[in-house]
Formats: C-alpha cells, structure tokens, sequence
C-alpha cells in the first residue's frame, strides 16, 4: 500500500489539491446523496415541490406579462413555453447559487471536524440543484404537449447552456460562500441578489424587449447582457422555441465571458480563504 | 527499525483575540465602520477594540514512530485540540512544518455529519464517506459495524428517533472500523457508557496491534495509562515533558503542586460572570497553618480566596469543590448547598475555609474543580482548578491503614461479634 506524504506548513499551496479533490469524490458524491434524501423528507407531497413552485410561477408570470402586460412572445411561440425556458434556467440558478453560498455555514460541524478540500461542499449542492432541474423539466414538456409545440433539432445544444448556468451558478456561489464565512451579512445578501437578478433577467419577458426597445439608452444595453445569466436565457430560448430566432452571438459571448470571469475569481477567492475557514466559521 | 510517521518541527499557531468584541463572527458594517474610523485616527489608536496575540500552540517539536500509542495530556486550554486539528489538517499552523508519512483519520468528535433525518443505515455511509472510506470499504465492513454498535433492530430508522446511548454506538462503531495509517482521536470516550468505553478502548488498542499509529488526548488518565506507551504533556501551549506514559503522567498530576498554595489569578480556562473569581487556594490544618499536603484522618481545611467588587456584600454565594482521583474520576463533591451553609462575604472576608473534619481519603493525589454561584448564577467555574497531596495517616487510630489498592475512602467503621442468645429455661 503505498503511503501518501503529507507535508503541512503556513502559507504554501497545497501541490496536490486537485488530486485530493478527486480522491474525495466519494465524499462529494455522498454529500449531495444525503442532501438529496433529505430534501423531501416529512413532506407530503415531497418531489412535487419542485415541479410545483416552478409551475405556479409560471402560470403567474405568464398572466402579469402576456395578459395584463401585453409583452410580445418570441416569433409567436405560445408565451408560456417561452417564459417556462426562461423560468428553469432561473430557478436552477437561484437555487443553486443561494444553496451553495449558504452550505459552508450549513456544514461548518464538518469543516472544523474534519479534513477534506472544502470546495467539495459548494459543488456537491449544486449537483442537487440541477437534479431538481431535471425533475422540473417534465413542466416544460407537459407545455410541449399542450400546445402541441415540437422543438427542432437545436433543443440537443441545451446541455450546453445548462453548462453554463452550473459555472455561472458556481462561480458566484463559491464566491458569496467564502465571503460568508467571514461576513455573515451575506446571509442576508443572498436573497436580495436573487431578487434583484429575477428583475434583470429576461425571465418573464423576452431578451427582444430589451434590444428592440427604442427608449432604453445603448450603455444600458450594453450594461444588460454583462449578466450571464441573460446569456443563459436567450440561449435556452434559442435551443427550445427553434424557429426563426436568432441569437445575438456578441451579446451572448459577453455573457458567456462575464460567467467564465466569476467561475475563475470565484475558485480563487474561494481557494485563497480556505485554509482559514475553520478558524473563523 | 520502526520508521517516523510523524515529525513535527517547531509548530506554532497563534489567534489574535479581540478584546470587546463579543460577537463569535464578524459583521460586514464593523469592518468598514473601523477601516473609516483609520482614516481618521490612523496616527493615534487603531480603534477601539483591544486586540491581542495568543498562542495556542508554541514551538511544539516531536517525532512518533510507526506502532506508536501516544496519549496527549494537558489542561483544558493548553493546546491538545489544536494540535490534532493541526495534525488533522483541518486549520493550519502560523509558524513551523509537519510531515505525515501515511494516511491519517480523525476522529474529533462522534458523529461527525451525521444527519439526524437519515436511517441508521444511511448514516453510517455518510458518516464512513466523511471519515475518509470509500464505497466498497463501507460495505465490506457494513456488517460488523452494526453488530459493533448493537443496533441491527433500527438500522432503518431515523437516527433523530436513537437514545443518545444508540447514536454515540453507532458513530464510533464507523470511526473504530476506519483503516487509517495513523488514527487521530479527541476525547470521544467521555461518553457512552462505561462497558461501550471498555469495548471502544479494547478497539483501539487492536487497532495500533495491527502496527497502526494512534494518538489519544483525553482527561482520563486511567485510559491514557491503559492505552498509550507513550504520552505527551502540553501545558499552555508548549511541551513540558515527552516519554514513558506513567512517568508524564506523574509529572502531569503533580504539575500544579510545586508549591502549596495554588494560584488561580492567571487562569483562562474559567467560565462564569467573574462576580466572584477563585483567586488562591492553601491546605490548611487544624492550627490554621499552611500545608504541603493534608495527612488523612486529620482536621483538613481546603482555604479558598476569592476576589468580589470592592464595598460590595454578597450574601447568595455557594461554592462546590469536586474532588477527582488521579485518573480524573469524580469521587466526591463538597457543596455548600448541600451542608446548607450560607455564606455571605463582605469587605472583611478574608477567606472561605472548607473544614473536613476527619480527612477520609487514602494517601495519593487527587484534582480539584472549583465552581461558584450567586443568587443561582455562575460566576466563577474553573474545572481541574488544581490538585493536593494526601499523605498516610492514622485514621483509624491505630497506625494501620488498608492498602493502596483498596480504594479512594476510608469508612469509620467497627466489627461487632454477635451471639445468639440462649434461652434459658
């Protein structure tokens, strides 16, 4: 058996953390199994849940903005697919982001108890996100048979997409989740953020609002798609209604490197901190 | 040749503590309230809050070889956690360098990660998984697990509904399965109970039988000594003494006893509200002189100083004194709530003398924890205050005593020879 050398000393870089990461796999598989298990637990209705709030909001968001609102669908696709692709990403997202900047503190027992590379513990509640994804994904394609509405060949490209809102998700998530060891504030920041990203995101309405509007000032526009999650949204859109939409490759590249940016200031910071995590969670 | 698996070169670890700041985590608005406030008095004070360096750990160096058992002991405060979390990796040192040849698992706490939400079952790989076992190891050894941990009836249910009994069972059923190269482990024991205690200890020396490496803090002396062939003894952060289990420990009990009176002025790793505050205590004897060591069956007084605010009286004090063998079982306690005295200390109260009339202890050592209340709240609580010495004395009046292996007490007691009366006729 061959023994690892483990050499501890203040200040240097751990050579092998990556390959501790993967030696630690079975944790991080472990953890979001047990995050899993206990999602539903002492519920009723259990994983209905997360096909249930999904799809209120949407029935919701489809009446203040097509009915009450009179927003426009994208080339006619019926306005409650497109705000249900939207929608998905988004609650993906939100969840994903709050629940890993949250989950160091969730587990602090275990980051002063015992050692492991503490990214593990944001990822592994990002994987429990994106199985609530999957589930909810049955809503959109309950909505396909509604309407009768097939996708065309362009839907395959989604994983793509899905990609990435998971390094958008965890790039901001492991930042936040750093910050939160220390400033607890962010506690509360949290779901601000979340709010205020529902706001800027085209979730309820459609990204052509925006670019076609005449009254919105170019730096706005610009301004606009430095949200990543804006790239994910048109993307999404531009996978699931087909058609003829188009989508907008500079605005999306901008977003595309923006979540990029995150992911790598995210593992950064998070990698900088890390050591003192148990000392002053 | 047995090889090092563990060297460690002049480890240090150091906190600052901030001095009026009560808040266990730091709030975003103070850090920029006194980043502002350095604007302005950048020359002067830095702010208001006092912040000072402490050292938990102190150029500690030493070296334990494959097949080792090495118990760390010390006081409460004087670094033996943070030294297996600095073995275990989980905070890193300030100063200093270690280097670990093999695999190590911890074991700080019972239970880590578990989920009270989740069956027994479940816990035990989540649990195994935390502890550093993969998949298959887990499931290889599932089976003697729960029959280590007695517990197959409730494998399926949730361990929220275990008795603490059955859940301390289970998670060092997991922690005693590991196959680590070198087993950490943190005062786990003190709980379960005493026939667990055996079994888990039984455990852990098959565990270093298979020339795996163990090291143990705990306060029970009786397992270091049971366990461990070597010991260590940390005392406010440095190494006091390294070698031979019976011989530190020794050392250790006598630690506080270079002198008769026992300072507690300095002492951190006190609880309570400091409206009263231990400050010395002296073995006295009947002609209140100060002693080095009380003689059993004699008049005792254990003289305790304490320090209050100055013109204040205070009338609802009730001191308790629990009394530990050397391996740090509690044998008794004295307790003023108990003998129903009530003490109330003023300005002129020199001393709360503790008077036991007939010593009943057999020769040895014995620690002490000092606790106080006032009017129900704690105000001073300071565990393994200090220790005495007990010397041979004529209890019994009769130069005889029974031997040392008999026990902590004397009882006053005669043997009475009884006849059946014969009835006369």
């Amino acid at each position: 058996m061959s023994r690892p050398l483990i050499i501890i000393e203040p200040g240097t870089e751990n050579s092998n953390y990556w390959k501790d990461l993967w030696n630690y796999r079975g944790l991080f598989y472990f953890l979001a199994w047990r995050d899993i298990l206990v999602r539903y637990k002492q519920t009723v209705i259990g994983i209905l849940w997360s096909i249930l709030r999904p799809f209120i909001t949407i029935v919701v968001f489809t009446l203040v903005f097509n009915k009450l609102g009179n927003f426009p669908s994208d080339s006619g696709v019926p306005y409650a697919i497109m705000v249900c692709a939207g929608m998905l990403p988004w609650q993906f997202f939100s969840n994903a982001f709050s629940e890993s900047a949250n989950s160091l503190i969730a587990n602090s027992n275990l980051l002063t108890k015992v050692y492991f590379p503490r990214l593990i513990v944001p990822a592994s509640t990002v994987i429990v996100s994106l199985i609530d994804f999957f589930i909810s994904f049955i809503i959109l394609i309950g909505l396909f048979f509604y309407y009768q509405f097939i996708p065309d060949w362009k839907i395959l490209l989604l994983p793509l997409f899905l990609l990435m809102a998971t390094i958008t998700a965890m790039g901001t998530g492991l930042f936040i989740a750093a910050l939160n060891v220390k400033y607890r504030d962010f506690r509360y920041i949290i779901p601000f953020i979340i709010q205020f990203g529902l706001y800027i995101s085209p979730v309820g309405f459609s990204s052509n609002v925006i670019y076609n509007h005449e009254n919105i000032p170019q730096f706005l526009k610009y301004l606009y798609v430095l949200n990543p999650m804006v790239g994910v949204i048109d993307g999404f859109r531009w996978c699931i209604l087909g058609g003829d939409i188009t989508l907008h490759f500079t605005d999306f590249f901008t977003s595309l490197a923006v979540s990029i940016l995150f992911l790598f200031v995210g593992i950064w910071y998070f990698r900088r901190m890390e050591k003192s995590f148990a000392d002053v969670i | 040749m047995s090889t090092t698996v563990i060297q460690v070169e002049n480890i240090s670890k150091s906190y600052i503590l901030k001095h009026q700041n009560t808040e266990r985590y730091t709030a975003l608005r103070d850090v920029l309230a006194n980043k502002i406030k350095n604007i302005f008095n950048s020359v002067t004070e830095p702010s208001g809050l006092k912040s000072e360096e402490f050292w938990a750990l102190k150029n500690v160096s030493f070296e334990i070889k494959q097949g080792d058992r090495v118990g760390i002991i010390g006081r409460n405060g004087a670094g033996k956690s943070t030294l297996l979390k600095i073995l275990s990796r989980i905070i890193t040192p300030t100063k200093g360098r270690i280097i670990i040849n093999g695999r190590v698992a911890s074991l700080l706490e019972v239970g880590t990660g578990f989920h009270p939400e989740l069956t027994g079952r479940e816990n035990v790989f989540l649990n195994g998984a935390i502890l550093g076992m993969n998949r298959a190891e887990i499931k290889k050894k599932f089976d003697e697990i729960v029959a280590f941990a007695e517990v197959e009836k409730f494998l399926d249910t949730p361990v929220k509904r275990y008795s603490s009994g059955m859940y301390v069972r289970l998670a060092f059923a997991v922690a005693a399965h590991l196959e680590p190269e070198i087993l950490v482990v943190d005062e786990v024991l003190a709980v379960g109970d005493a026939e667990f205690q055996k079994k888990c200890l039984g455990k852990m020396k098959d565990v270093s039988g298979e020339g795996r490496t163990v090291l143990f803090v705990s306060h029970n002396m009786a397992a270091i000594q049971n366990l461990c062939d070597k010991a260590i003894y940390l005392k406010n952060g440095q190494i006091q003494l390294i070698g031979e289990t019976g011989n530190v420990i020794s050392t250790y009990l006598k630690g506080s006893l270079d002198n008769s009176s026992i300072n507690l002025a300095d002492r951190k790793d006190r609880s309570g509200n400091g409206i009263v505050r231990f400050q010395l205590v002296k073995l006295k004897d009947e002609n209140n002189n100060q002693l080095q060591a009380f003689q059993c069956g004699n008049l005792s007084i254990l003289s305790i100083q304490i320090t209050f605010q100055k013109n204040s009286v205070i009338n609802n004090l009730h001191i308790a004194v629990g009394i530990d063998d050397k391996y740090g079982n509690r044998i008794t306690q004295l307790n003023s709530e108990v003998t129903n005295d009530v003490l109330s200390i003023n300005d002129t109260t020199n001393s709360i003398d503790i008077v036991m009339n007939h010593l009943p202890l057999q020769p040895g050592s014995y620690g002490f924890t000092l606790f106080s209340t006032v009017n129900g709240e704690i105000t001073d609580w300071i565990q393994e205050a200090g220790s005495f010495d007990v010397e041979a004395g004529d209890f019994y009046n009769t130069g005889k005593l029974p031997p040392d292996s008999q026990g902590n007490f004397f009882i006053d007691h005669q043997f009475i020879v009884k006849h059946t009366e014969r009835m006369s006729l």
